[in-house]
């Protein structure tokens, strides 16, 4: 799947303006938050016309604003995943164990799903399940959902935050190489082929991975990640090469894309001309003094896109069959194990939604003038 | 990029052309939306008239599994001893209806919810887009697969699902154009003549956020592409023995160092499908901002 990447972040933050769904971020030429739209709450206006209590102004209170608006998502979240598994129309025990199920088998799963009772009863019993760290027995393994995680949650968080290590740099090479090289033949070829990458199935650049460097034309690397459970995914360094790699191409064009119009911009700017004219080289001027108010404005878009490796690792996981969360899930819908599909997508959900908190957070604290404009 | 004299008093009016004219016209003289478009028809037309060349019918066991290429079946056998030319030919049709039928389910909805809390500006406005959020919380393929994992593999569930959760994208690139667009003279004139609201949301302002529409429809189909493809290659689509190409991945993988064909092929399929419904969307892109400053000049 295609980095949706954009997608837009969760809880309202990212509001969009015309043509910003940050989808399409890398459409929009300025990379500007104020004037992409992207950190005005309302949709309108930047929040200074309402009034509001002390603890909501500022900096500290948009945190506190952004927080709780994050709380709240999530939990609207919870209900919807519930929702989606538990509280349909028709009888989940049937519809889980399929026409051929016996009265008795029903009625068990009908016990253990606590399908018996009221449906408010039900999510309140999940809910405080899950805040406890008890997310029930899955249907299938026997054994409960937090054991049968535990030690995948780490690896699929590694494998993320590896993903992240390199694709991140990797992107702001391209981006300023590109911006330097403006319409040169080099911005050129990168303009295509992070346009073309961009769109391309995560699977469809797994599987063409596999084929190129595990299996067909080179056999040099394993084409599946077999990491044993209960040991360290930083141990088998060979297997996690692919499985990386596939991600770094999924969200890295998008990020180089917003980098380089960020910085064709900051080139232009009258600084960049000063320090120039000042006799400083080139190469100071680009790394030193461009680069740093040119990346401020791509953070948004850069956790947008690390979020949607959330969603990413799924499929990524599944082809590559790296012990993950994402892996875990597929499983989990094929075999209807449906505490574990509860508490997978509750758990995706949250790293969304706090990586979303987390760019709109940081882009405050990087932003002068939207700082200014909140206090 | 159009060609607007400048505004002088004795100067008429030139002639209005309709904005997706104007939008296709420019988005035609990019290089770019010429080649995409090349790879589109090439893949569609692969997948609406292949079937046609097929030399066997894509369930029928032709040899055994695996086999390489020979005379007879020019791409080898698959997992179960099937001819891959042949299904490759079939597989095309599933892909491409599903992910054409989501999208525009996808952007039928957006559309409506996006100019709806444009124009309501009021409580309404909050509800809504509040309500986009909610679904935006997740990764698209997580909520889809939370959906199969209650109802099962079923192919209406897959449209909707993809649909629902591409409208809130679309929904926000409406609202955010949208809420100019209601501010202006033209829409104040028809509410004050008694034009049904309706008609004003869909006659009025709908024209004028077809550029920002268009380009985001594009890159919709490229992942509602992407999403239904990576669905079936989980085993979450069209059901065997049918023929499909992210299903005949999956069949296929097992046997790659053997026979790669039966995943090559649709692999090179589904990327060059998308990547020219990308170059396409770029295309549309680079227009639209072209005309934005035109009109800025």
């Amino acid at each position: 799947m295609p980095p949706s990447p954009a997608e837009g972040g969760a809880a309202g933050a990212v509001e969009g303006g015309p043509g910003l769904a940050p989808t399409s971020a890398e459409t929009v030429v300025s990379a500007d938050p104020i004037s992409a739209g992207l950190l005005t709450e309302t949709g309108t206006a930047l929040p200074t016309a309402r009034r509001r209590p002390r603890v909501f102004r500022g900096v500290t209170g948009f945190i506190v604003r952004r927080t709780l608006l994050g709380v709240l998502t999530l939990f609207i979240a919870s209900i919807v995943i519930f929702a989606a598994t538990q509280a349909l129309p028709g009888d989940p025990a049937r519809a889980i164990l399929g026409r051929t199920a016996t009265p008795e088998s029903l009625d068990a799963l009908r016990e253990q799903l606590n399908l018996n009772r009221p449906v408010t009863e039900q999510y309140w019993d999940w809910l405080t399940g899950v805040l406890t760290g008890d997310l029930g027995d899955s249907l299938v393994a026997g054994v409960p959902v937090t054991d049968l995680l535990g030690s995948r949650l780490l690896n699929s968080a590694f494998l993320m935050l590896l993903a992240a290590l390199v694709s991140v740099p990797l992107a702001i090479l391209i981006g300023v190489v590109s911006a330097r090289r403006r319409d040169g033949p080099l911005d050129h070829t990168l303009s295509v082929t992070t346009l073309a990458v961009a769109g391309l199935p995560e699977f469809v650049v797994g599987i063409a991975l596999v084929v190129l460097f595990g299996t067909t034309v080179f056999t040099v690397l394993p084409p599946v990640s077999l990491i044993p459970p209960d040991s360290a995914p930083w141990n088998y360094p060979k297997e996690l090469i692919l499985p990386t790699l596939t991600l770094v191409i999924a969200v890295t064009p998008y990020i180089a894309r917003i980098m380089r119009a960020s910085m064709i911009e900051v080139l232009e700017s009258d600084y960049v001309e000063m320090a120039r004219l000042k006799g400083l080289r080139e190469r100071k001027v680009v790394w030193g003094h461009a680069l740093p108010n040119a990346i401020a404005p791509t953070i948004q878009v850069t956790a947008i896109n690390l979020a949607y490796l959330a969603g990413g690792i799924v499929v990524v996981e599944f082809v590559f069959a790296y012990p993950g969360i994402g892996d875990a899930l597929v499983d989990a819908v094929a075999n209807r194990d449906i505490p574990v599909v509860q508490a997978v997508a509750l758990l995706i959900a949250a790293v969304y939604v706090v990586l979303n908190l987390i760019a709109d957070v940081a882009t405050i604290l990087v932003s002068p003038r939207v700082r200014t404009a909140l206090s | 990029m159009t060609t607007v004299a400048a505004p002088g008093p004795a100067v008429p009016l030139p002639k209005q052309r309709r904005p997706w004219v104007v939008l296709l016209a420019a988005a035609w003289r990019q290089g770019r939306t010429k080649i995409g478009l090349a790879l589109v028809l090439l893949l569609v037309g692969c997948a609406l008239i292949g079937p046609l060349f097929a030399p066997y019918s894509p369930t029928e066991f032709v040899g055994p599994p695996f086999e390489k290429p020979s005379a007879d079946s020019p791409l080898g056998t698959d997992n179960l001893g099937r001819d891959v030319l042949s299904r490759f030919l079939w597989g095309g049709r599933s892909i491409l209806a599903l992910a054409v039928l989501s999208t525009v389910l996808g952007v039928a909805l957006g559309v409506a919810v996006g100019l709806v809390a444009a124009y309501a500006r009021n409580a309404l406005d909050d509800v809504l887009m509040r309500a986009m959020d909610v679904i935006l919380a997740f990764p698209q393929i997580v909520l889809a697969l939370v959906a199969v994992a209650t109802v099962g593999p079923k192919l209406w569930l897959l449209v909707l699902v993809v649909g629902i959760t591409t409208a809130p994208r679309v929904a926000r690139v409406v609202r955010g154009a949208a809420l100019e667009v209601v501010e202006r003279d033209f829409v104040h004139a028809a509410e004050g003549i008694g034009v049904p609201r309706t008609k004003i949301l869909f006659g009025e302002v709908l024209p004028n956020v077809t550029s920002p529409l268009v380009v985001e429809t594009s890159l919709r189909l490229t992942f509602s592409i992407a999403l239904i493809s990576a669905l079936s290659f989980l085993g979450f689509g069209l059901q065997p023995p049918a023929a499909d190409w992210g299903l005949m991945i999956n069949e296929n993988r097992l046997g790659l160092e053997i026979q790669p064909w039966g995943v090559v092929m649709p692999v090179i399929a589904i990327g060059l499908l998308t990547i020219g419904t990308s170059l396409v969307g770029d295309g549309f892109s680079r227009a639209s901002i072209g005309i934005e400053r035109g009109r800025a000049e």
